[in-house]
């Protein structure tokens, strides 16, 4: 009986808090429930985003595409920025201590205040990033005021155009994914480094003893052995990317031109803003099943090829 | 017990880069990437110091031609700070205080009691960690509205603009639990044993025992938890209007309107609210660091 009691504080309060809540969310996306309970639509909700409604689906599919690109724009660069860094700074160099603590020293910084940093930064009249390309020749960006797309932008500079589908992502949502990377990117090294340790130091002296090169080492023992952390890295900031609200909200509230509205940002708007709980609900529900199905593919397909040691 | 006991590099032999040149030039990256990572705080700490017609200087100047430190005071003194960290600290010390009260009771007794439903109940809670707080926000939103529009069937709490509202849902989380669990699960049956021969119950045990040899896994998730409720931005910016109750957090982020172009103010409130919580990281960071290697959250 006294277990009951021990684990009594933390039932109520994830049953109210999470649990309730997480049925209730799918109990509210099937009523129209505008602040208050009205008719019930069965899955109209979810229908009206996905094709029913003329005015909600471009906005969720439209969301959808801007939440993926903004996972393709920050999981592979923290990945392989972070397994560089992690794998160099795992060598016998001095300092170690002071690096890793420059690097993870974003990841405990609130994101509002490194958004006041980076809007500046970025700023297209006084942004010093602005500057420093004026040196090198190239005409002032808009950054994070700019909905126009990155390859495109980059091609006019050559003097190209290009066709409309092959504009890319919008620079501002380019800007959005470098603030990300920058502030995750300590976060994924000291994961890396927790799973370097964990390979036996055997195999780099079996390997050695055998005049493998460090190239080899590297690609034919650590890579192979890592892969399980690095599994665990992908998922991980897939989903992180996926449900991120406060870095994009926070540095550009979903604007110029709706170019980095994620679908979390969608929820907030029609759930918070135009208080319709209903649809909101629905909204969030997909999203949820998107990143469930997302973990379940991932283990999945790239599962196989991870090797367990 | 092996994930948890998992070594540090500190402790493990690394495998050796023999040649003089690649250690300067991997000092090099490493410096550089340190540098473009660490540069915005610089930035920002340095246009903290300057008047407003230097800190729009474009290039900066590296250094300010003369150090400002009254910037500070009239930062502070355009919006109620004191009042926004009062909240804040409040509310993230309950926070971490009530979430590591419940992690232990309910953490030892999946490591080291029996009782029926138990791995059900396991099971529940770890899959808790799946939902994203995305999809129970909404819910969560309309159970703190204040009664007229009904809540759902559940009595309504009314909470918005209060304490409690940023505190109760979170002083009990699956990774806390786990996290305690996993620590409690390593102590060796010998002591239990030999405390049950002496008399002592699941409670002494716990207080007297456990938790004293658990002070690392404490301290962990007592840091994540604090760090998570310091910067904890979008539910106190839905459940709060008001700067009586509001955290730091949503202050700046107030602030940021308010202060418009006063570049130099809005840094100088950026450092000081950040501060606290960088001065914390590097006096605890091995903990920090430690248990995100553990567990792997990512706020």
């Amino acid at each position: 009986m006294q277990a009951y009691l021990f684990v009594l504080p933390a039932v109520v309060i994830i049953g109210i808090f999470k649990v309730f809540p997480a049925i209730a969310a799918f109990y509210m996306s099937l009523f129209k429930w505008d602040v208050i309970q009205g008719a019930f639509r069965g899955f109209g909700n979810y229908t009206d985003w996905l094709y029913d409604n003329s005015l909600r689906s471009p906005d969720f599919w439209r969301s959808l595409s801007t939440t993926f690109t903004y996972v393709i724009l920050t999981v592979p660069l923290e990945i392989a920025f972070s397994l560089v860094i992690a794998y160099l700074l795992f060598q016998k160099i001095r300092g170690r201590g002071i690096y890793r603590t420059a690097y993870y020293l974003p990841y405990v910084t609130s994101f509002v205040a490194a958004a006041v940093v980076f809007n500046w930064l970025f700023h297209p009249q006084y942004g010093l990033v602005n500057a420093l390309l004026g040196v090198v020749g190239i005409g002032p960006q808009r950054w994070l005021d700019e909905p126009s797309g990155f390859f495109q932008i980059v091609a006019s500079a050559f003097g190209i155009a290009l066709p409309e589908w092959a504009a890319g992502p919008s620079m501002a949502l380019v800007v959005v994914s470098i603030v990300t990377v920058w502030h995750y990117l300590g976060y994924q090294v000291v994961i890396f480094l927790a799973g370097l340790s964990n390979i036996s130091n055997e195999y780099y002296e079996a390997a050695r003893l055998d005049g493998a090169s460090e190239r080899q080492i590297f690609t034919k023992i650590t890579l192979p052995l890592l892969s399980p952390t690095t599994f665990f890295v992908f998922t991980i900031a897939t989903i992180g990317a996926l449900r991120s609200f406060d870095t994009v909200f926070i540095l550009t509230g979903g604007g110029p031109l709706d170019t980095t509205r994620t679908v979390t940002l969608l929820i907030f708007k029609t759930a918070l803003q135009q208080a319709q709980f209903g649809l909101g609900a629905a909204l969030a529900f997909i999203l949820t099943l998107i990143i469930l199905l997302f973990t379940l593919v991932q283990f999945r397909v790239l599962g196989r090829r991870v090797y367990y040691g | 017990m092996a994930t948890v006991a998992r070594t540090f590099p500190r402790s493990t032999p690394r495998p050796r880069l023999r040649i003089r040149g690649r250690t300067i030039a991997l000092h090099a990256f490493l410096i550089v990437v340190a540098l473009a990572v660490a540069y915005p705080f610089y930035f920002m700490v340095t246009s903290s110091f300057k008047d407003l017609l230097e800190a729009t200087k474009n290039p900066p100047d590296v250094f300010p031609a003369q150090l400002h430190p009254e910037n500070y005071i009239e930062a502070w003194n355009r919006a109620p700070w004191g009042r926004y960290f009062v909240n804040t600290i409040f509310v993230s010390i309950a926070v971490t205080i009530g979430e590591l009260v419940t992690a232990s009771l309910a953490g030892y007794a999946f490591a080291r009691m029996r009782f029926p439903a138990k791995s059900v109940l396991f099971i529940v809670f770890l899959a808790t960690l799946m939902v994203p707080s995305e999809a129970t926000i909404i819910p969560n939103y309309v159970l703190m509205s204040p009664s007229r529009n009904g809540c759902l069937g559940l009595p309504c709490l009314g909470w918005f603009d209060t304490y409690q509202v940023q505190i109760v849902p979170f002083i009990a989380t699956a990774f806390s639990i786990f996290l305690m669990r996993q620590f409690f699960l390593s102590i060796p049956s010998e002591l239990s044993d030999a405390a049950r021969m002496d008399g002592a119950g699941h409670l002494r045990f716990l207080w007297s025992v456990a938790l004293p040899l658990s002070v690392p896994a404490l301290i962990t998730a007592g840091l994540v938890t604090f760090l998570g409720s310091w910067n904890a931005f979008l539910w106190p910016l839905i459940v709060t209007t008001k700067p009586d109750f509001r955290p730091v957090q949503v202050g700046l982020s107030a602030f940021r309107q308010e202060a418009g172009s006063s570049y130099h103010l809005l840094m100088a409130a950026s450092t000081f609210v950040i501060a606290p919580i960088v001065l914390l990281f590097l006096v605890a960071q091995r903990y920090l660091v430690q248990g995100i290697a553990r567990t792997g959250i990512r706020g």
